[in-house]
């Protein structure tokens, strides 16, 4: 399955079983944050949430809530505004290692 | 701090990082604008679009746009306000090889820039215009612009404003361009394969960008912060692939027609010059 | 180096001043217009749209002077050698751009064949008007170089020079012609290639990771490259350091604006140029430029047939000033007369460096013609006194 199938699996919901479901990771750069939500509400998956506690300017940066939801789909980093978080899929072997 | 889900995301590379001049991040763009989410589309286009890195040049005029060129880690040039497509002509001509994508924002393109936008438009200059609009000028801190739709607020407009706004994709197709198309700042995919077939396309090549600008335009109007505007495009927009660009006004609080909606095979300007000179060659005028 | 034969029309012609001017940017090198169309500066352009196929050069008409003056600069950055030209009202439009060429040192030329001013003026007929606005149009501190040629043959010779000045100096240089200049023609003779110098391009040979874009040597002046070679330049307007990124603050810009500043008038003794004559035992000195140099001539000749020691002190090139040869002067002349094609501009000047040595007389004209010689006569023998 290629990336924008994956994708378009990850928004309609559609799961498939456990073994062939792409994993992903995602790396934020909490310094560069400005608090802006849009990775937390564009991310599909419902991986993210906004922190509690902030970065040195004083924003909320985005915290991984659920780990195991992400798929790698990298929508997050597209919408990040200030380049500071990114996704992107595992390869195979790390997300079958993580079973 | 970087804060990582797994162990193995710190090799997860942000396509964007090897664009950009880290040493000046973070830039000084506000909370929730939408101009840095069409750097990262910008980003994705490059590595699809099979362009030599260190052929391609990015022309900017003045305004918050305009610092695109000052982050992006190629030659760059951060011009004088309105007159970044004169500049990238000169460049354009002065050396073909390069591919020259101007980054600017609607201000510095449509109203001080206006009379080259149209001209370079009407002589069908290989250019890649991104036209990123957020209604206002934000710079300078949020005075209205030929693109902020009647009725809406601005400081040099505070009881809304009464001049009609250019339709953009409009005025760039009556101007000649050879490829216009509007995308938001929520259309990030759709957004990012636009670039890619504007950068590679040969001529006058136009994309508007409607993006928010919650400190100003969205604040002063009342319309939510980034996000809650980011959502609203992706409520009101509309995708009209090949819709007649007279029929794309944008007005206040309503629907917003984004697609492709001109794509055309045009000889570019250095075609029909080269062309010249080659007729020129053969009866001994030009030198060879 | 000498000049690209390609082109060059070595011989012997009989040119207006404006031909001159275009055949002379050619040898120069110069292989990039882009201008507009203003009387009586057109006649450069519609040459060089004739004559660039030849000699391999690139024309554009631009839609304004505002395009045009900055069309020229990005062609610089693809590698271009480029100049514009207009005339008072075009040249005002483009001092934004004279600006940011000094502020991001790009070797250009903008030519101005003055004529009546201000506003729409006089449009077919000749002043100096905008001497003042060649040093000062722009806003901010920065320099320039002006030069002044005063025939067809000096529009050719010296554009070669403002061109070299301005690749040695990576600074914008004006060339102030005028309307008389541009449209009386004379014999003009061009020289074989090889006996025409060109200053070359000062092109950094340092890899991409040690190059600064602003990073002068110990002349001031950066070496300079263009895009595509993979240095991923970055150029501003904005007041900028040695990497050429913005940096908003006064101490940058005092090391910048300084430097800028003192790459011309530290280097004035190899910029300037005039041409004197019989001035070491003069009572009275004539200063003078361009087209009035030639009246000048005739009206000193004159005043000595009267008996006087009168000399002629000549300005080429006019910016920077040669403030060390006029304060020399005030303290050995009785006085020093100034004649221009305006109500007193390069008088000031005079003044200013005099500093209350000798009198300074000015011989002001409103434009639209040059000067009658027995007004500059007369204003020889009342300074005599």
């Amino acid at each position: 399955m290629d990336e924008e199938q994956a994708t378009s699996a990850a928004l309609s919901g559609v799961t498939e079983k456990s073994s062939n479901k792409p994993r992903g990771a995602v790396s934020i750069i909490v310094e560069r944050c400005k608090g802006c939500g849009f990775c937390i509400a564009f991310c599909p998956s419902g991986v993210l949430t906004l922190s509690t506690v902030f970065n040195d300017k004083g924003y909320h940066y985005p915290e991984v809530a659920h780990p195991e939801k992400c798929t790698g789909c990298g929508l997050c980093g597209m919408y990040c505004p200030d380049f500071a978080i990114c996704g992107a899929r595992l390869p195979r072997g790390e997300a079958e290692r993580k079973e | 701090m970087t804060q990582a889900t797994t162990e193995a995301s710190d090799k997860i590379v942000n396509p964007v990082e090897q664009y950009l001049r880290t040493e000046r991040i973070p830039h000084i763009w506000c909370p929730g604008c939408g101009i840095g989410t069409t750097v990262n589309c910008f980003a994705r286009a490059i590595d699809k679009c099979g362009i030599e890195r260190e052929k391609m040049a990015i022309v900017s005029g003045i305004g918050c746009t305009g610092r695109v060129a000052g982050y992006l880690n190629f030659d760059s040039f951060h011009t004088t306000h309105g007159r970044a497509i004169p500049f990238a002509t000169g460049l354009k001509l002065a050396n073909p090889e390069l591919n020259v994508v101007l980054y600017s924002g609607d201000g510095d393109l449509i109203a001080i820039g206006g009379n080259h936008f149209i001209h370079a438009a009407r002589r069908n200059i290989d250019l890649t215009v991104i036209c990123v609009n957020n209604f206002n000028y934000a710079m300078t801190g949020g005075q209205v612009a030929p693109t902020t739709p009647v009725n809406a607020v601005g400081t040099t407009a505070p009881h809304g404003v009464v001049e009609r706004s250019f339709n953009l994709p409009f005025l760039a197709e009556s101007s000649g361009a050879a490829y216009v198309a509007r995308w938001t700042a929520y259309h990030v995919r759709q957004l990012t394969k636009a670039m890619v077939e504007a950068i590679n396309k040969k001529g006058f090549s136009f994309i508007e960008i409607i993006t928010p600008c919650p400190t100003l335009y969205e604040r002063r109007n009342r319309l939510g912060d980034g996000l809650a505007r980011m959502q609203w495009y992706k409520e009101h927009s509309v995708i009209k692939n090949g819709a007649p660009t007279r029929e794309c006004d944008i007005e206040f609080q309503n629907e917003i027609v984004c697609g492709k909606f001109v794509d055309k095979d045009l000889p570019s300007f250095l075609e029909v010059r080269n062309a010249q000179l080659e007729n020129l060659r053969r009866e001994g005028i030009a030198r060879s | 180096m000498s000049a690209d034969t390609n082109g060059i029309l070595t011989g012997s012609h009989y040119l207006d001043g404006d031909h001159a001017c275009s055949e002379g940017a050619i040898a120069a090198g110069c292989n990039f217009i882009a201008g507009y169309p203003i009387t009586p500066s057109t006649e450069i352009f519609e040459r060089l749209a004739w004559r660039f196929p030849a000699t391999g050069g690139t024309f554009v008409q631009m839609e304004d002077e505002l395009a045009s003056s900055i069309a020229i600069q990005g062609a610089v950055w693809g590698g271009a050698k480029a100049m514009t030209v207009s005339s008072g009202p075009g040249i005002s439009l483009m001092m934004e751009h004279v600006g940011l060429a000094a502020m991001s040192e790009v070797p250009c030329v903008f030519v101005n064949v003055q004529r009546g001013g201000p506003s729409t003026g006089l449009p077919t007929l000749p002043a100096q008007g905008d001497m003042m606005q060649a040093r000062w149009g722009s806003h901010g501190d920065y320099e320039i170089i002006a030069l002044c040629p005063n025939s067809p043959q000096e529009c050719f010779d010296l554009i070669i020079q403002a061109f070299n000045l301005s690749e040695r100096f990576r600074v914008p240089v004006m060339f102030m012609m005028d309307e008389s200049v541009g449209h009386m023609t004379e014999r003009v003779v061009i020289p074989a290639a090889d006996q025409i110098d060109v200053v070359a391009r000062r092109y950094t040979k340092l890899p991409a990771d040690e190059y600064l874009p602003y990073k002068p040597g110990d002349d001031m002046v950066p070496e300079i490259t263009k895009a595509g070679e993979g240095y991923r330049i970055h150029v501003t307007g904005l007041t900028h350091d040695e990497r050429g990124y913005p940096v908003m603050d006064a101490r940058c810009q005092r090391q910048l604006v300084t430097r800028l500043a003192d790459k011309i008038n530290n280097n004035v003794d190899e910029i300037t140029s005039f041409v004197e004559d019989s001035v070491e035992d003069a009572d009275v000195v004539v200063v003078s430029y361009g087209i009035t140099s030639r009246i000048s001539s005739k009206a000193i000749r004159a005043a000595r047939e009267k008996g006087l020691k009168v000399g002629h002190l000549r300005l080429i090139v006019v910016w920077p000033f040669i403030e060390q040869r006029i304060r020399e002067l005030a303290s050995k002349v009785k006085a020093i007369v100034v004649p221009e094609i305006n109500l007193g501009q390069v008088v000031l000047e005079v003044e200013r460096c005099a500093g209350g040595h000798c009198k300074v007389i000015s011989v002001p004209h409103a434009g639209g013609a040059v000067h009658d010689p027995q007004t500059i006569t007369e204003a020889i023998v009342e300074a005599a006194r």
